[in-house]
């Protein structure tokens, strides 16, 4: 039996050897990759008021993120990633130990245990329409194991056991027109009130026995007018809302069951007129109404009776009201005045009683305050001290306290929606490389460490100390280029129109720059390009990146262009190039003398746009006017429709970077048949070594390499749903090669009884795509090869060896080339979320597909392994040369995860950049976390790793020569002893 | 004698004679030591020694022939050591097609050498040269092949391609999906 299971565990290891894997050992985990935590825009805070956890606060965001945060550090405490269609509407806390969230517009309530954020229950209430859902949660503290959460969503108002998450009643809302606007449940009262307009022009008030549900009383009333919408709830009995005309406030106070309208015309509080706004802050008795870009305080008086008390410039954020002591009330306003940000907390009664006023500096890079929540506590002297969290334009969280940033969060980062890569600046003469480094005796000391270790020597201190020397391993995050390419910056562009700049050694900011715009205020930013990599001036040239924002949402909303200085993160000029932006197209292969980058960007008329607008660029641009062509997609209308350019338009404006185009093809696809679901080119970047694909019998295939096709996946419509809401009959899977040139379908592949969503990766010659089949009953992917047929004639050894073959030659694509493809489909076991490929300097090195799971990892495959060529019993030659026997699925193999045991929460793309070491490829996966690390897909092949042991290698050397000198002593003594004998 | 001294008295006063006249001893001042005979061996015994140089060039040229042979049974040897190398390479195959490819080149390059004890004007040496010429290339050959076999010469179309860069495309189309 021992003996079975020895050869058992032999057999494994041998097995374990034989298959490549790229796994970390354990003390390698964070040597070369990093992962940050975030949570996304703070959307919601609740701080704690017991005692237990005091120094918590629980935060829901737009990434749709719950998470308790440490008020001392930021820190997380825990964190839930909830889905991407999970959008929190609501968090509070109940019963002073659970985190109830509602989220998915009110068809899920959750609740999370306090202290460490474990799920305590979940229910899922009943939605029968998209509205706008209401969380109330019961804020008295001590009797509320009666009270029930209500929950009002999906046209239905639930009430739920806050102790098990058991619907106790629910009450049927959904009468056309209806909308329910309030839910109050006054303190220590059974009954519960619901206001809401039926057709925005009545208001409706029912009364709702809160323990089973029962109507006690309804009551409605017409208001001529009808309302806007926008309500604010004052107190307990007064709501008060905008008329439809937004220049009316009118209070609606519902005392003893009957509704009373008040109306009060805006121009009668204050001068200024216009269309007013409710701001969301709760007050008691107040309101924020924001009128002219000023935002007036309102008193709600006792009768329903309404007065201007206060305004204030319009960048002002304001917090909810805060009850502090002896029962007032306070809020929290924050606005800006030059580079500093003032803090003021007033009581809502009495607006001259200033509780705290503080000034704080606030770095220009993070814009304006967006929202403010505070939270008092009473210091020690007794009085309240207040904090603040505030939430700024980029997206950051940051905690005031006692006139200081106690700490600060880059959430900006959760939101990341584009990344390039930029160098770091070469390392000047100047610049010691000596001094930077360890001295010799360091280094020495460092490699007889390593060397212990490396020959089990070392003791468990030892250990730690090797660890932490390699953690921070002398040039690993210096801000200069090194010789293997290791250190880059990665430039992220987040939704706030924040760029930041990323250190791949340790992860860290090395700058930011919020964009600005003479235009707008705050432009929102759409992609990022490099604009100048310079080669020929590295010393004495920047690179630059080139950043694409926009004035407004709309499509048709003006430009914006930023050109970054990508070392220092300086914006070296912004412009507004006054045309819409519809797409942005690099031209890689043109470049003028000052080495920036031809760019072409297309307006919503069809016109494109030559950058730079310089003459030399014109000039470049003329000579390859023919031959440059651009193409978009209405995903809609399922047409792709391709233009070539036509003329300048010089004769008719000014501009004379500015032409027309002509339509030259359209495919169509039909729509009652096919949806465009996925389109995806080649990276522009990429860089394919060679043309030729040796197959084992030496027999050579020459790759289809182009830039100008273009993938598209369709399926048919009723199949653009979820997986499994149609019948294997009803969908069907249609992938196309497209060349984007001629518009010529170059090749087409049906996949019947499947159906998206496509996630594909076009990397040289071949396509990988991912979809589910609806037959099996499981993922699929398939890959598919293109290669060209017209070349394959040149196999003629002579004329290959005289150069006499067309393999050089400039290709045209209305050559018509003639193309075949092989392709090969197998079940992958997972659900995909997006899928990347390895890229290197000269791309030689083989590639592994990055496949982002379901379960926000990242895995890592072997080409090999989607290669058309694997049969079911490859010839001994086909192993040789590592064709892998077919299988019908792809083996997920657990060590090939390159996030190891880290999670990238909500991963949503996967960027790979190459290093200068041809074996190496640096990886960027960004989601609501990042994660970066260094991969080599074919192991370091050209250098040599990390801890390789160089003292090791050393002293071997030095013993090996004292053993030959002292062996040829020891020979030469004897032989002198032989001669005498 | 006289006749030249007689020459010798008429114009000149001294002269030294270095003709030797060893050969005519009747014309000797001097005489033969006792027991030497002055008479040439092959003069005196030329059938013996004829008949010996006859079997000398003989055995030579078999000498020859088998040294021009001597590289079959090499050839042999290096066929069944490639057979038994197989056709992946690793250290063992390539070190023996090298060997098979520097053995018949060191004694192509040695051939003069190699037949230089048995250079005779009355051996043909030709024959037996042709055939060792012929041997080693043979062995050359079945090195070549070999290393053809392993796949290390460059005789296919793929081995003058797999590192063509692909080729430049004349047009460039960008474009996608519009921005939202």
């Amino acid at each position: 039996m021992a003996m079975a299971l020895r050869l058992y565990l032999l057999l494994i290891v041998f097995l374990s050897s034989a298959i490549v894997s790229f796994s970390l050992y354990e003390d390698q985990v964070g040597l070369m990759d990093w992962h940050q935590r975030y949570i996304g825009k703070v959307k919601h805070a609740v701080f704690h008021t017991q005692k237990t956890g005091r120094k918590r606060v629980i935060v829901s965001t737009e990434e749709n993120v719950v998470a308790s945060l440490d008020l001392r550090h930021g820190e997380i405490f825990w964190r839930h990633v909830l889905g991407t269609k999970d959008a929190i509407d609501g968090v509070d806390i109940a019963l002073g130990k659970y985190v109830i969230t509602l989220s998915s517009e009110g068809s899920m309530l959750r609740a999370w245990n306090l202290p460490d954020g474990q799920l305590v229950w979940e229910t899922s209430l009943h939605s029968a329409q998209h509205s706008k859902s209401l969380l109330s949660v019961p804020v008295n503290l001590k009797f509320d194991k009666d009270y029930p959460i209500l929950v009002f969503g999906g046209g239905y108002l639930h009430a739920v056991s806050p102790i098990d998450g058991e619907v106790l009643w629910k009450k049927d809302f959904t009468a056309e027109g209806f909308e329910v606007k309030r839910v109050l449940q006054p303190l220590e009262s059974s009954i519960v009130y619901v206001l809401g307009f039926l057709h925005s022009s009545e208001a409706v008030f029912y009364q709702i026995d809160s323990k089973s549900g029962e109507v006690v009383a309804e009551k409605s009333k017409a208001f001529p007018g009808g309302f806007s919408g926008e309500i604010s709830s004052v107190s307990n009995d007064k709501v008060v809302v905008l008329d439809s005309t937004r220049s009316i406030l009118v209070t609606i106070s519902f005392v003893d069951g009957e509704i009373s309208f008040q109306k009060t015309l805006i121009s009668s509080l204050v001068e200024d007129s216009g269309e007013a706004e409710i701001l969301s802050p709760l007050l008691s008795n107040m309101l924020a109404v924001k009128v002219n870009k000023r935002t007036i305080f309102v008193r709600v008086g006792d009768q329903g009776k309404l007065e201007a008390v206060d305004s204030l410039s319009d960048e002002t954020a304001m917090s909810d009201s805060l009850p502090v002591a002896d029962d007032q009330v306070a809020f929290a306003s924050v606005h800006h005045e030059g580079s500093k940000i003032h803090l003021t907390v007033k009581l809502v009664d009495d607006l001259d009683t200033v509780l705290l006023r503080e000034s704080i500096q606030m770095d220009q890079h993070r814009g304006r305050v967006d929202r403010v929540f505070i939270n008092n506590y009473i210091k020690t002297d007794r009085s309240n001290g207040f904090r603040a969290l505030i939430v700024m334009e980029d997206h950051s969280l940051l905690l005031l306290q006692q006139g200081a940033i106690v700490w600060s969060r880059e959430e900006g980062l959760a939101s990341v929606t584009d990344v390039t890569t930029a160098e770091l600046p070469v390392e000047k003469d100047g610049v010691s490389v000596a001094k930077v480094e360890h001295t010799l005796v360091d280094w020495l000391k460092g490699h007889i460490l390593k060397l212990k270790g490396s020959l089990l020597l070392a003791s468990p201190e030892d250990v730690v100390a090797i660890q932490e020397m390699r953690m921070k391993s002398s040039g690993r995050s210096k801000l200069t280029r090194d010789h293997n390419g290791f250190r880059k910056l990665f430039i992220a562009l987040t939704r706030a129109g924040k760029l930041f700049a990323l250190h791949t050694g340790d992860g860290r900011i090395v700058w930011s720059t919020l964009l600005n715009s003479p235009a707008c205020a705050r432009p929102s930013g759409i992609s990022l390009y490099q604009w100048q990599v310079p080669h020929h001036h590295a010393m004495d040239e920047n690179p630059s990146v080139l950043v694409v924002g926009r004035c407004g949402s709309d499509s048709s909303s003006p430009g914006v262009l930023s050109f970054v200085d990508v070392y220092t993160g300086k914006e070296i000029s912004s412009s507004d190039i006054g045309h819409s932006v519809v797409q942005v197209m690099p031209l890689p292969l043109f470049t003028d003398s000052m080495e920036q980058r031809l760019h072409l960007i297309a307006d919503t008329d069809g016109h494109v746009h030559l950058y730079p607008k310089t003459p030399e660029a014109l000039g470049i641009f003329q000579r390859e006017f023919q031959n440059v062509y651009w193409y978009n997609v209405e995903g809609d209308d399922g047409i792709i429709r391709g233009h070539g350019m036509k003329s300048s338009c010089a004769g008719e404006t000014a501009d004379e970077y500015y032409f027309t185009t002509r339509e030259l093809w359209t495919v169509v696809f039909p729509s009652e048949s096919e949806k465009i679901i996925s389109t995806l080119t080649r990276k522009p970047n990429e860089v394919v070594h060679t043309q030729a694909k040796v197959s084992t019998d030496q027999d050579v295939l020459y790759k289809y390499v182009s830039r100008n096709l273009l993938f598209v996946a369709t399926v048919s419509p009723k199949g653009a749903g979820e997986i499994g809401s149609v019948t294997p009959e009803e969908s069907a899977l249609v992938v196309y090669l497209i060349d984007t040139v001629t518009g010529r379908i170059l090749h087409h592949l049906s996949h019947q009884g499947c159906q998206g969503p496509v996630h594909a990766v076009f990397s040289e010659n071949w396509v990988v795509y991912h979809y589910f089949n609806l037959r099996a009953h499981k993922y699929e992917v398939t890959v598919v090869e293109i290669y060209d047929q017209s070349r394959a004639e040149n196999k003629n050894v002579w004329k290959l060896v005289l150069g006499k073959h067309n393999l050089t030659a400039p290709i045209s694509s209305y050559s018509r080339p003639e193309m075949f493809t092989k392709s090969q489909s197998y079940f992958f076991p997972q659900s995909v979320k997006t899928i990347a490929v390895t890229s290197t300097a000269k791309g030689i090195t083989s590639k592994q597909l990055l496949i982002g799971t379901i379960g926000d990892q990242i895995l890592a495959l072997d080409k090999r392994f989607v290669d058309p060529r694997r049969t079911l019993n490859p010839s001994q030659a086909e192993k040789e040369e590592g064709i892998i026997p077919l299988t019908d699925s792809l083996p997920i193999i657990p060590q090939s995860y390159i996030t190891h045991s880290l999670k990238v929460e909500g991963l949503r793309g996967i960027v790979t950049a190459p290093a200068k070491l041809e074996s190496t490829t640096h990886v960027f996966a960004y989601g609501v976390d990042l994660f970066y690390t260094r991969l080599a897909p074919s192991k370091t092949y050209d250098s040599l790793t990390d801890d390789f042991s160089y003292a090791l290698l050393l002293i071997t050397i030095v013993a090996l020569v004292a053993a030959i000198y002292i062996t040829w002593a020891l020979s030469e003594k004897k032989e002198l002893s032989e001669k005498w004998r | 004698m006289d006749k030249r001294k007689a020459v010798m008295g008429a114009g000149r006063r001294w002269a030294v004679d270095f003709s030797d006249q060893s050969t005519v001893p009747s014309s000797r001042d001097i005489l033969d030591p006792p027991g030497f005979s002055r008479v040439s061996p092959e003069q005196d015994d030329s059938a013996t020694s004829r008949q010996k140089k006859d079997a000398e060039a003989n055995w030579k040229l078999q000498k020859a022939w088998e040294v021009a042979q001597s590289p079959f049974k090499n050839l042999m040897m290096m066929g069944f050591m490639m057979w038994m190398a197989g056709n992946t390479v690793h250290l063992f195959s390539i070190g023996i097609t090298f060997s098979a490819l520097w053995q018949p080149l060191s004694a192509l390059q040695s051939v003069g050498k190699v037949f230089e004890p048995f250079k005779d004007n009355k051996v043909e040496l030709l024959m037996p040269k042709l055939v060792f010429l012929a041997l080693n290339l043979g062995g050359l050959a079945l090195g070549i092949w070999k290393l053809n076999t392993l796949g290390l010469l460059p005789t296919h179309a793929s081995d003058w391609v797999s590192s063509l860069p692909p080729p430049q495309e004349v047009e460039h189309s960008g474009g996608g999906f519009a921005f939202h």
